[in-house]
């Protein structure tokens, strides 16, 4: 056998193309809720770790660090094997989305923390001067500034989040990855697998393109 | 008639600085009110303790209107009456000229955006700026700038208008047109508390010129009195230092 039709062998591949297909859904289903899920929790953290009382302060700082600190796929683990024994008992699809989120929220809460604190601080002063209220100051005035700083490091926690989705194969998620792996072992093959790489790469090359550009961009901006 | 500021013994420090060594001062409605002193004398301390732009120490007592300046929710009512004008614009960039004006009157006072529309109209025409409507902040001059936010502090009909510096960021051919709007502005009633260098200017429009040193008020009275006839040793070199030049 030569090394082509291992590794691409096109009728493997097409016969494993639906199945593969199936699994990028999953992938996208689970990277997607994530994504979203993370920044909203990870703009609640950070406004909460400016604002808040000194003693929820140091709270949500704890959970930053530990969450940004710990291997996802420990997090992941615990979630889906550990917390059955104390009665909690997350589906596959949760399991992963929640333990993504966990992490993504931690990310996110610093890349929004390092955005508010990069405005300037007349631009509090005038809104307070103005009378206007802490949650309008952040809407009008603050939260539309900071996103402009914000999105070239929040596209590419988004990036990470979608690549670390392929972590939830281990708990028996059909995504791209497990249900490429299957159909290797079904095809005795590999192809499948090279497949769901390139399907991989199809999905975020051009995510890693638009935050160069992004950066270029907001960084002449500035 | 009682006083639209009273400020009782206003005492701020920064950590172990004393900036402000109890301040008495009391400024009745309409009166224009020019704060001078040598640099770091705590005069933008003195007026951002007005809005509570600056914490004080809480034996202090500062009320606007008859309302304590505390924290909390009378504080909000209180910045609601009191304009501020700072000496780096501090506009909003991502909102166009008229939107900064539209702003704290729709959210604060919940105007229509119809009604604020049309009163930010007014006021940027009042100020000179009718024009430049729909441009964004860093497509004006400093001015022009300067000139939004006196108009963006109108918005909101304040009692009281604070002024720190407002030409000291221009240059040199863009201060008269800010002085002018300030001048226009005083005697329509709304008391003004201005910190300025542009002695000339304090001489013409203030009722009353307060002079301090070292986180004190060392003289107040009439800009005649102030300027021509100082009672302090102070005021004098002070007088003669910046007028020199
Ligand atoms: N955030 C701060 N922390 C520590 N010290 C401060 C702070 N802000 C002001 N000061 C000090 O307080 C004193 C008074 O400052 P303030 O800004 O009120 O002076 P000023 O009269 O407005 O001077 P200028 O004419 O230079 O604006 C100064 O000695 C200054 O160094
Ligand atoms: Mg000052």
């Amino acid at each position: 056998m030569d090394l082509f039709s291992t590794f691409f062998n096109m009728p493997v591949l097409l016969n494993s193309l639906p199945q593969l297909l199936s699994g990028l859904l999953v992938t996208v289903q689970i990277g997607i809720t994530s994504i979203i899920c993370g920044l909203i929790g990870g703009l609640f953290l950070a406004i909460t770790r400016l604002y808040a009382p000194t003693i929820v302060q140091v709270l949500v700082r704890g959970y930053i660090d530990i969450f940004r600190s710990i291997p996802l796929l420990v997090l992941l683990i615990v979630v889906y094997y550990a917390l059955p024994f104390v009665g909690i008992r997350l589906s596959p699809f949760f399991s992963a989305v929640t333990a993504l989120t966990l992490v993504s929220a931690a990310y996110t809460a610093e890349i929004f923390r390092a955005g508010i604190e990069a405005i300037p601080h007349g631009q509090f002063e005038a809104s307070a001067a103005l009378g206007l209220s802490n949650r309008h100051t952040m809407v009008d005035v603050i939260l539309p500034q900071a996103i402009r700083i914000v999105i070239p490091p929040l596209t590419n926690n988004c990036i990470n989040v979608m690549k670390d989705t392929a972590l939830a194969s281990v708990v028996a998620m059909p995504d791209l990855l497990k249900q490429a792996t299957q159909a290797q072992a079904l095809s005795a093959n590999p192809t499948p697998l090279i497949g769901a790489a390139l399907i991989y790469l199809i999905l975020l090359w051009p995510m890693v393109y638009v935050v160069a550009r992004l950066e270029k961009r907001y960084s002449r901006g500035r | 008639m009682s006083a639209q500021i009273n400020i009782h013994n206003l005492k701020k420090s920064y950590g172990e600085f004393q900036v402000l060594h109890g301040i008495d001062l009391e400024i009745v409605q309409g009166e224009v009110v020019c704060v001078i002193g040598p640099s770091g004398s705590g005069k933008s301390t003195l007026i951002r303790c007005i809005n509570r732009l600056e914490a004080f120490d809480d034996e202090s007592e500062i009320a606007v209107d008859g309302i304590a300046v505390v924290p909390g929710r009378a504080l909000a009512a209180v910045r609601a009456e009191v304009g501020m004008v700072f000496q780096s614009f501090n506009l909003f960039p991502h909102m166009t000229v008229l939107r900064n004006v539209m702003l704290a009157p729709m959210r604060v006072r919940h105007s229509t955006t119809k009604d604020a529309e049309a009163r930010a109209r007014v006021l940027l025409d009042r100020v000179g700026i009718s024009e430049q409507a729909d441009k964004y902040p860093e497509n004006l001059s400093g001015g022009q700038q300067q000139r939004v936010a006196i108009a963006r502090a109108l918005a909101m009909e304040p009692k009281v208008l604070l002024f720190d510096e407002p030409t000291s960021a221009l240059d040199p051919e863009m201060v008269g047109e800010v002085l002018d709007v300030m001048k226009k502005l005083a005697g329509t009633g709304v008391t003004m508390v201005i910190v300025t260098h542009e002695m000339g200017f304090a001489r013409q429009v203030a009722d009353r010129v307060i002079f301090m040193d070292g986180g004190n008020v060392i003289e107040a009275g009439p800009p005649a009195e102030i300027f021509d006839n100082p009672r302090e040793e102070r005021t004098r070199s002070f007088l003669h230092a910046v007028l020199d030049h």
